[in-house]
């Protein structure tokens, strides 16, 4: 009898230690992809801006796919159908792989409109200056269209976050995969779910403050 | 010296400019009056290489602006252009707007960029603006903060494609000054204009563009006092 108190037992402050392990493992994997599907997403935004021809053929199709399939969908493709082409990844780099590509594909769009934003006169009048296209696209259209798009930007990193929940159907323990746990067995579920919200909003919080932050300083 | 000869230009089908010879010799100010769509931006276009041409040749100190082997990041340091918008750098304070080009498209240190863009600002009237974003400036202001930084690139020629054109009436003057200051400096200038006083007072010879061709060119006394041809009389009349 004794043992099964021991199954069912109360929320703890270990379990906020475990809980907080986890918020640890959601905010590494949303900070990996965002960053390398920020970058790949500009890369894909410039080759969308550059060659509205074939470019654009090879590229949207992809971006479309990536955009369109809802993400748990293309978690759960991935994980299974990965290791049929010899890639044996484990729930985490299953994850990370998909929710990089999901980001690139939404950050390749914002990223074109960075560009777009950055008007011909603007451009012809840095090169008439004499610097070369890349001189340009560095100096005048990265920073100007990265002023302009950053708002989005920032609602597209803030949404990767919270989507990186269903990466949990893979069995990667981060935030939502640890509160199930604890669920199951402490069968508290509203004071769990309730502290993984907290969680999630200290996560997000900081980054959507510090960047209204930016944006005022940016429009002075 | 700047040498046109024989330029066509097409626009798809659109045939805006006809055969144009010309020459601009170094210390001389070239106005260029006409009618919107006559082709005068598109001349200058072609002269820094921003825009292709179909037949003809433009030179530039002999260099051949449109010979494939031409480096025309390398021609445009001896071009200056100032445009209708201003298209300031919103990113950058004056002085970094100024000193941006040189530091890159030149060479210089970040020193020597600072100092170079100090003495553009001062030059154009700005001394006291140098931490200031363009958001801040007028638009009067904001021009002459695109003269000052097409001057930073030490160049030989300037090119001005309509440069008051977008500024409200009250800040023409500050502008139109300023272009003066560096006329009597001795700078080669090409400007394509729609103000007849400053074509009048300032330039050794204006150019009337007429549907693609330089229709009338001459001194401004003649081209304003005795013009030839009956279109410039009719463009004169219209926009006195």
């Amino acid at each position: 009898m004794e043992q099964t108190v021991t199954v069912f037992s109360g929320f703890s402050a270990q379990d906020l230690l475990f809980l907080g392990e986890a918020a640890l493992r959601t905010l590494w994997i949303s900070l990996l992809s965002i960053a390398i599907g920020s970058f790949l997403g500009g890369i894909f935004g410039w080759v969308l801006y550059e060659s509205k021809n074939w470019g654009g053929i090879l590229v949207n199709p992809v971006l479309d796919i990536f955009r369109s399939v809802p993400l748990i969908v293309q978690l759960v493709l991935f994980y299974n159908f990965a290791p049929i082409v010899g890639l044996n990844l484990d729930a985490f780099e299953s994850g990370l792989v998909v929710l990089t590509m999901y980001t690139s594909a939404l950050v390749a769009n914002v990223a074109r409109g960075g560009i777009e934003s950055v008007g011909r006169s603007m451009r012809i009048a840095s090169r008439s200056l004499g610097m070369s296209y890349w001189q340009d696209m560095r100096h005048v259209v990265f920073p100007i269209g990265t002023r302009a798009i950053f708002p989005s930007w920032v609602g597209v990193a803030l949404g990767v976050m919270k989507d990186s929940a269903l990466v949990s159907v893979l069995g990667y323990v981060e935030l939502v995969k640890a509160s199930q746990v604890l669920i199951t067995r402490t069968q508290e579920p509203l004071l769990i779910i309730l502290v993984v919200g907290a969680f999630y909003f200290v996560l997000s919080y900081p980054v959507s403050r510090y960047s209204a932050k930016l944006e005022r300083r940016w429009s002075q | 010296m700047i040498k046109v000869d024989g330029l066509h230009k097409y626009f798809d089908d659109l045939h805006v400019l006809r055969g144009i010879d010309l020459e601009v010799q170094k210390g001389e100010v070239l106005s260029v009056i006409g009618a919107s769509g006559s082709g005068k931006s598109t001349l200058l276009y072609c002269v820094n290489g921003i825009e292709q041409i179909q037949e003809g040749s433009v030179y530039v100190d002999d260099v051949d602006v449109h010979a494939k082997t031409t480096d025309l990041n390398k021609l445009r340091q001896r071009l200056g252009m100032v445009f209708q918008q201003w298209n300031s750098f919103p990113h950058l304070t004056a002085m970094e707007n100024v000193a941006l080009a040189p530091q890159i498209v030149r060479g210089l240190t970040k020193e020597e960029a600072k100092d170079v863009a100090i003495k553009q600002l001062e030059h154009v009237g700005l001394g006291d603006k140098f931490d200031v974003f363009p958001n801040a400036l007028s638009g009067g202001q904001q021009q002459r903060l695109a003269i000052a930084r097409a001057l930073a690139m030490d160049p030989q020629y300037m090119l001005f494609d309509e440069a008051t054109s977008a500024l409200d009436p009250e800040l023409v003057g500050e502008v139109l000054d300023t272009m003066r200051v560096l006329a009597e400096e001795g700078m080669t200038m090409i400007c394509v204009t729609h103000e007849m006083g400053f074509a009048r007072d300032v330039s050794d010879r204006v150019a009337y563009f007429h549907e693609g061709i330089v229709e009338e060119i001459g001194p401004p006394d003649q081209i304003f006092a005795e013009p030839e041809s009956e279109h410039t009389k009719k463009f004169l009349a219209k926009v006195r």
